[in-house]
């Protein structure tokens, strides 16, 4: 289409436009009417208040001191207190799931990482026999239902007494940390040039230590956000967790905060407060990778 | 070793020697890479195929909670279940009551996943669309967009769960303005629609920054080609944007439909194991393995093979479908 290429960030430049010859208002690029602004603030402001709402009311429930405020939020305001918060904090094992929650999490993410970006690597720069079916097999374990893994897991842990067990856990974790970080990483080693893997290959290197030397500390936000993602999806799995951890000490939060539903009869007020505690530094260190969360994805689709 | 570092797309294709000197040949020429990918290799074997085999096993036999190997205190009990063959597909299939037990999640399960995809997807697309025009707060409208992926599904569930219930913000709302009040988590139209309702909330952030991410990468003298050559809006977003988008799109979609099919807390966490009409498939599964007495271990496992069947059939086809149109996501 377009031959000679326009200067890429053309929407700042002034470019003559026909406004003046044919009298009619012409927009310039980047530029729109009144109407369309006011709309497209009015629809990201109702869309933004659709997901705050269901955090800002648990918020808000948080801070009701009785089990049934829930019902009637109005007046919480009037009697906001830190008391659930209190409570969560000195008559619950929260500790105690948080620590197990926290093992659990970092050993996936480690492991995870580990295995992933030699593969990650492998995949993304070499092409070998049986690299399609590799890929398929790391795309269709995404597709696994816990269905068909979690009863002979069940089994083959138990057998193996890893029921009640960090590791255990680690373990069934990995398995679906590993793959996704793997497409995840080849997606960021593609966008490291070639360039950079001969260059060293020229100047002696063998091929894995170009990778450790050169391709490791050039990926390592890549590395960082794969870490992450496996964190994530074990701090917050449930199916696994709930299944496989029965001691109430041995809890992750995920399970601990199902329990003040079921034992304690529905105390919304303490479950509310926990959830809280939970979401707030999570979401914290959230923000600070979510830009980099799909860039294996995007990364490897627009390259083409 | 000589082709450690290859670019993709230079192999060169000559004619094949016989087998063994092959399996030789592509060892020396490829062992690095063969030693690179070992140990997901290794850990996916061990951790995945071999339970994956063990559930396959089972599905051929009638193996429940009280008839497997289990040890009671310091005595151990044998396994005494029995090898039946296929009977637990022909019976999940098309036995006694097999719409009730089956084809009714099925059909409840293939909505759910479409409803859920096509929402994430035209909404996430939206709202992509409205964040990459010049804003002003784009910055504050974007963090308040990804807050339901920031927060652990497991909290957002239950705050929704409150929201739902009974009494709760949302029935209190709709009496204020003399509405219709259903009964959300109890009727189960309403069931399905909170489920899809929730499932929707939770999975439109990861479609918007993916696509965001799409759209900042389409190059904007396009749409100025477009634009001097008289293209309309919708004409710019049809010929412009969507080709744009198509890789990242079809990553998406095929992730989404995989997930959403297999999207376990969610229900699980609003419904419990009690609302059989509102589980979809996996998480009739668990119920059957887990959320009742004596436990079925082998229909439970079945359902599992049979779910991830559909699924293989599904990418597979997608993937040809991709190819076809030249463009290989995967």
């Amino acid at each position: 289409m377009s031959t000679s290429t326009l200067d890429t960030p053309s929407r700042s430049g002034p470019r003559p436009t026909a406004t003046e010859s044919t009298g009619r208002r012409v927009r310039r690029r980047g530029e729109r009417s009144r109407l369309a602004t006011v709309l497209s603030h009015a629809a990201l402001i109702v869309a933004g208040l659709i997901a705050l709402l269901p955090i800002a009311w648990l918020v808000l429930l948080s801070l009701g001191p009785d089990k049934n405020d829930y019902l009637h939020p109005g007046g919480i305001a009037h009697k906001a207190s830190l008391s659930n918060y209190s409570f969560v904090l000195e008559h619950t094992q929260f500790f105690e799931w948080l620590k197990s929650t926290l093992i659990v999490a970092c050993g996936t993410a480690f492991i995870g990482v580990l295995f992933a970006a030699t593969t990650g690597y492998a995949v993304s720069r070499m092409r070998f026999p049986g690299y399609r079916g590799l890929m398929w097999v790391l795309l269709l374990t995404q597709a696994f239902p816990i269905a068909v893994l979690i009863v002979p897991m069940y089994q083959i842990l138990t057998d193996l007494r890893l029921i009640d067990n960090y590791l255990g856990l680690i373990l069934v974790y990995c398995g679906t940390a590993v793959p996704y970080c793997t497409w995840l990483l080849k997606g960021y080693f593609d966008t490291i040039p070639f360039e950079i893997d001969e260059a060293g290959r020229v100047d002696g290197l063998s091929p894995f230590g170009a990778y450790v030397r050169l391709i490791l500390p050039l990926a390592r936000p890549g590395l960082a956000v794969a870490a992450f993602y496996s964190f994530i999806t074990a701090f917050g799995e449930v199916a696994f967790a709930t299944t496989f951890m029965l001691d109430d000490s041995k809890y992750t939060l995920a399970v601990g905060l199902q329990s003040f539903i079921s034992e304690h009869d529905a105390q919304w007020n303490y479950m509310a407060a926990t959830a809280v505690l939970i979401a707030v530094p999570v979401s914290a260190f959230f923000y600070l990778v979510q830009k980099h969360l799909v860039t294996g994805l995007t990364a490897g689709g627009t390259k083409g | 070793m000589t082709l450690a570092v290859d670019p993709p797309a230079t192999q060169s294709r000559e004619p094949r020697p016989g087998p063994i000197r092959r399996l030789k040949d592509s060892y020396r020429t490829y062992w690095y890479a063969y030693a690179m990918i070992a140990p997901v290799v290794v850990v996916l074997g061990a951790l995945v195929g071999y339970p994956l085999v063990r559930g396959l096993y089972l599905t051929l036999t009638d193996a429940t909670s009280l008839n497997s190997a289990r040890t009671i205190g310091v005595n151990h009990i044998d396994a005494t279940y029995k090898f039946v063959g296929l009977h637990n597909y022909a019976d999940i299939l098309w036995g006694p009551t097999a719409y009730d037990r089956f084809w009714s999640h099925f059909i409840w399960t293939v909505v759910w996943t479409v409803a859920c995809v096509a929402l994430h997807y035209t909404i996430g697309l939206s709202l992509a669309m409205l964040l990459n025009q010049k804003l002003r707060g784009r910055t504050f409208y974007r963090l308040l967009l990804v807050l339901p992926w920031a927060v652990p599904t497991f909290v957002t569930v239950f705050s929704w769960r409150i929201m739902l219930s009974d009494g709760g913000a949302i029935n209190q709302v709709l009496g204020a303005l003399h509405l219709p009040q259903p009964a959300w988590l109890e009727d189960v139209f309403w069931q399905r629609f909170t489920a899809i309702m929730v499932n929707t909330w939770c999975g439109v952030p990861f479609m918007m920054v993916s696509l965001l991410g799409g759209l900042q990468s389409i190059d904007a003298s396009l749409y100025e080609a477009a634009e001097m050559d008289g293209a309309s809006a919708w004409q710019r977003f049809r010929h412009v944007t969507l080709p744009g988008l198509k890789s990242v799109s079809s990553t998406v979609v095929l992730l989404g439909v995989i997930w959403t099919f297999n999207q376990f807390i969610i229900i699980f966490l609003l419904f419990g194991n009690n609302n059989p009409d509102v589980q979809i498939l996996v998480n009739w599964a668990y119920y059957l393995g887990f959320g009742q007495q004596p436990r079925d271990f082998a229909q439970s496992a079945a359902y599992g093979v049979l779910l991830l069947s559909i699924l293989a059939v599904f990418t597979t086809a997608y993937r040809r479908w991709l190819v076809r149109d030249d463009q290989p996501a995967v």
